[in-house]
């Protein structure tokens, strides 16, 4: 029994005792995080994504898994705005990691760098499932992104001094890369502006507000409230008197709701990739508004 | 238990040292956190700057797009004394309830009464509890909370009022005042999360629901990818099975270790082993003797419980949001040695007494389409037969203790339940509950209502 018991102490201590890894280890609750984080901090940092495009980040639960990178964290990467409120918390909370603590420069919201669209004046959940400090879906505007990247830039530097020249040269570049990126989407996008189209859920507004698509209907009558036979009656009577180009839906969305609103309005669904990872062709950033323009495109060629 | 105690007192004091030498060595540390902190900010700040500025030149004007963009108003209108507010949040529960027998009489057979709102609760229209809870930092190192249950009979209790650290290093955190135990699965989950109306049996014979007792606990975590937790508590055992003694130090203490991770990206698991030992001291109950005639027993001696515990949760694509499966099961058992008094407040018979009790569940619930749910347990306990030597040696009969004669109750519950939000839920439970002893099925239908207001809380794996 001695021996177990001093086996375990020895255990503890060297467990306790392990140096901190050389590279910075971050923890992006999601894949766009993931790729924007891998983007800039190259092979000096190692990601670890807590969800996958097939996922709604709304409805994820705290798991073992979750718990213990967040242990090992330097840094938790998250949107921000309560769009983790349901796990992120309790990760945080049960990591006993202070370097990740909510203010701390081990944790970081791309959402509190950012003016939020759709900020509510009224706190009232009888509106559905809102987010006090506005719509966090802010990922599919890549100006965003840019802001995002930079003030993450400045973060990693922040975090790992020693490489900071190397992840200043990274933001650079990538932020060369990206506005030019960004000038050959908005020229192939071009054609879209003014487009009708019917969202699922609220969260392509940040889509709809950069290439100027007008949102004429939601599939969601309220965020996070699923729609009535009475409701999708409702809007089948509206969008077959002003029939809107494109229903938009997400690689995660359940596509029943679309198809059936598809059907009695001949129009077409169009699934985005959302995320990084939610089609084949969105590898990375790049690859998510590349292949974004491209399935837009459809209805106009 | 001595063997023990060793690591625990290690993991305590690798745990407080680092606050032992905070003071000396703070002031200069605060100082250049704070220099750091106004540099990161500014150099952050500038960065925001520089790509607004970028952002303003190169985007199109906002068009489509109708509501305003603008700061949330709160910010300007709350006086800085309520922006330091706790978040707040109000559970209320109610149910009506239909049962097939009389619930005052429901007892678990073979079981020493746990004390607790166990059982079917009272028939008709019934108001649950209503839990209150205020949470938020304290400072930068600990966090605390508090959540008071109020009852449907107008009574006041706290149901956990804790601190807990925030800024320990190393994964350790401790945590102390009055709080669930870490043992077990479901002991932590406060009422408005289970997936039934009530707790399994098991939990409600050997604990009286759940235990919270006032004390102290610490958790480290590994830093390893996969999750291993490992837990020690010690209080003053004030919860069933143990009792409040008039006496200083502590009463007992529990241990629990914790191990999970992920199956793909589909599925995640957690499986658990506890321990726990608590001292009770005329740990009284009502029963009746042999001639039926009320009498108040009581029981003083050593209370041992071991357990294992395991979940497993699955969804399409891992995306909960359509789709969920979750399966779990625990398993406790127990062993109480002591004595046992006969009549305490008349005869005061007193002698040896021995039990070896377990019991364990298992369930299910699946959500079949967004907010719907539907579910199904089966409960199981075994009495055992305990060694009580006052039958033994023939000074009583042994029906002058009818609840500790052998019995193996058991019950299944179906469950389904809608939730409208994740704010509201409404459930129907049918049980067939064959925990009495005279092996009368009680039907039980329960339908209840929960809803949360305030603060969006987060739940626990």
């Amino acid at each position: 029994m001695k021996e177990i018991v001093r086996s375990a102490m020895a255990l503890l201590i060297i467990l306790a005792c392990m140096p901190a890894q050389a590279t910075v280890k971050i923890l992006a609750t999601t894949s766009d995080w993931g790729a924007l984080a891998t983007e800039l901090g190259g092979d000096k940092v190692s990601v670890y994504v807590a969800t996958t495009a097939l996922q709604d980040v709304h409805r994820v639960d705290a798991k073992p898994s979750l718990v213990a990178r967040a242990r090992t964290a330097d840094l938790i990467f998250a949107t921000g705005a309560e769009l983790e409120i349901g796990w992120l918390p309790v990760l945080v909370q049960e990591s006993g990691n202070p370097r990740v603590q909510p203010g701390s420069p081990g944790y970081f919201e791309a959402a509190a760098q950012l003016n939020l669209l759709e900020v509510p004046t009224r706190f009232d959940r009888s509106l559905g499932d809102i987010h006090p400090q506005g719509n966090p879906h802010l990922q599919l505007d890549p100006h965003n992104i840019a802001v995002v990247a930079k003030a993450l830039t400045a973060r990693l530097a922040m975090l790992d001094a020693g490489n900071a020249a190397y992840y200043q040269q990274r933001g650079k570049d990538f932020d060369a890369r990206w506005t030019q990126a960004m000038a050959r989407w908005e020229t192939r996008a071009a054609p879209l502006k003014d487009m009708p189209v019917v969202v699922m859920h609220r969260d392509q507004v940040y889509l709809c507000h950069w290439l100027g698509l007008r949102e004429v209907a939601a599939i969601e009558p309220k965020p996070g409230v699923p729609p009535s036979a009475g409701y999708l009656g409702q809007l089948v009577s509206t969008l077959t008197a002003s029939p809107p180009r494109l229903i938009l839906l997400n690689a995660y969305n359940d596509a029943k709701a679309a198809n059936w609103l598809s059907e009695r309005i001949h129009v077409p669904v169009v699934t985005l990739p959302f995320s990084v990872g939610g089609t084949p062709e969105a590898k990375d950033l790049f690859g998510l508004f590349d292949d974004t323009i491209n399935r837009l495109r459809t209805v106009i060629q | 238990m001595a063997k023990i105690l060793p690591v625990a007192a290690l993991m305590a004091l690798a745990g407080a040292a680092p606050l032992a030498f905070a003071d000396a060595a703070d002031d200069v540390a605060a100082l250049r956190a704070e220099l750091q902190n106004l540099k990161n900010d500014y150099a952050t700040r500038v960065g925001t700057l520089e790509a607004r500025i970028g952002q303003l030149e190169s985007a199109p004007a906002p068009m489509a797009v109708t509501v305003a963009q603008q700061p949330s108003p709160a910010g300007d209108l709350r006086s800085a004394a309520s922006a330091f507010n706790p978040a707040i949040s109000l559970i209320l529960a109610g149910n009506y309830t239909d049962v097939s027998q009389d619930p005052e009489t429901w007892r678990v057979a073979g079981f020493m009464p746990s004390g607790g709102e166990v059982g079917p609760g009272a028939r008709s229209f019934n108001l649950g509890e209503s839990e209150l809870t205020l949470s938020a930092n304290v400072d930068p190192y600990f966090s605390a909370a508090m959540t008071a249950a109020i009852t449907g009979e107008d009574e006041i209790g706290i149901e956990e009022a804790y601190f807990r650290t925030t800024s320990l290093p190393s994964g350790f955190t401790v945590k102390g005042g009055r709080f669930f135990s870490g043992i077990g699965y479901l002991n932590e989950v406060h009422a408005h999360a289970w997936d039934f109306a009530d707790q399994p049996l098991v939990y409600q014979a050997f604990f009286g629901n759940q235990l919270a007792q006032d004390g102290v606990q610490l958790k480290w975590l590994a830093p390893t990818d996969l999750f291993v937790e490992f837990g020690a508590e010690t209080g003053n055992g004030q919860a069933f099975p143990g009792t409040r003694r008039n006496r200083n130090g502590f009463n007992g203490a529990a241990l629990f270790a914790h191990v999970g991770g992920d199956l793909g990206d589909t599925a995640s698991w957690r499986a658990g082993a506890s321990w726990l030992e608590l001292n009770a001291e005329d740990r009284s109950f009502e029963d009746v003797d042999e001639f039926d005639e009320p009498v108040t027993n009581s029981f003083t001696g050593k209370s041992r419980t071991w357990g294992i515990d395991a979940i497993l949760k699955w969804a399409p694509t891992g995306n909960s949001a359509y789709q969920q499966l979750k399966v779990q099961a625990e398993y406790l058992s127990r062993q109480e040695t002591g004595e046992l008094t006969f009549d305490a407040e008349g005869l005061g018979l007193s002698d040896a007494y021995r039990s070896e009790q377990s019991g364990w569940y298992i369930q299910s619930v699946f959500q079949f389409r967004p907010r719907w749910r539907i579910g199904v347990r089966y409960d199981s306990l075994d009495s055992g037969s305990p060694q009580i030597a006052l039958v033994d040696d023939g000074t009583l009969p042994p029906e002058a203790f009818p609840l500790l004669l052998a019995a193996d109750p058991d019950r299944i519950s179906v469950m389904f339940d809608w939730s409208p939000s994740e704010f509201s839920r409404l459930r129907a439970q049918y049980a067939w509950d064959d925990a009495r002893a005279d092996g009368q099925t009680d039907r039980q239908l329960r339908l209840q209502y929960l809803y949360g207001i305030g603060a969006h809380g987060a739940h626990k794996y």
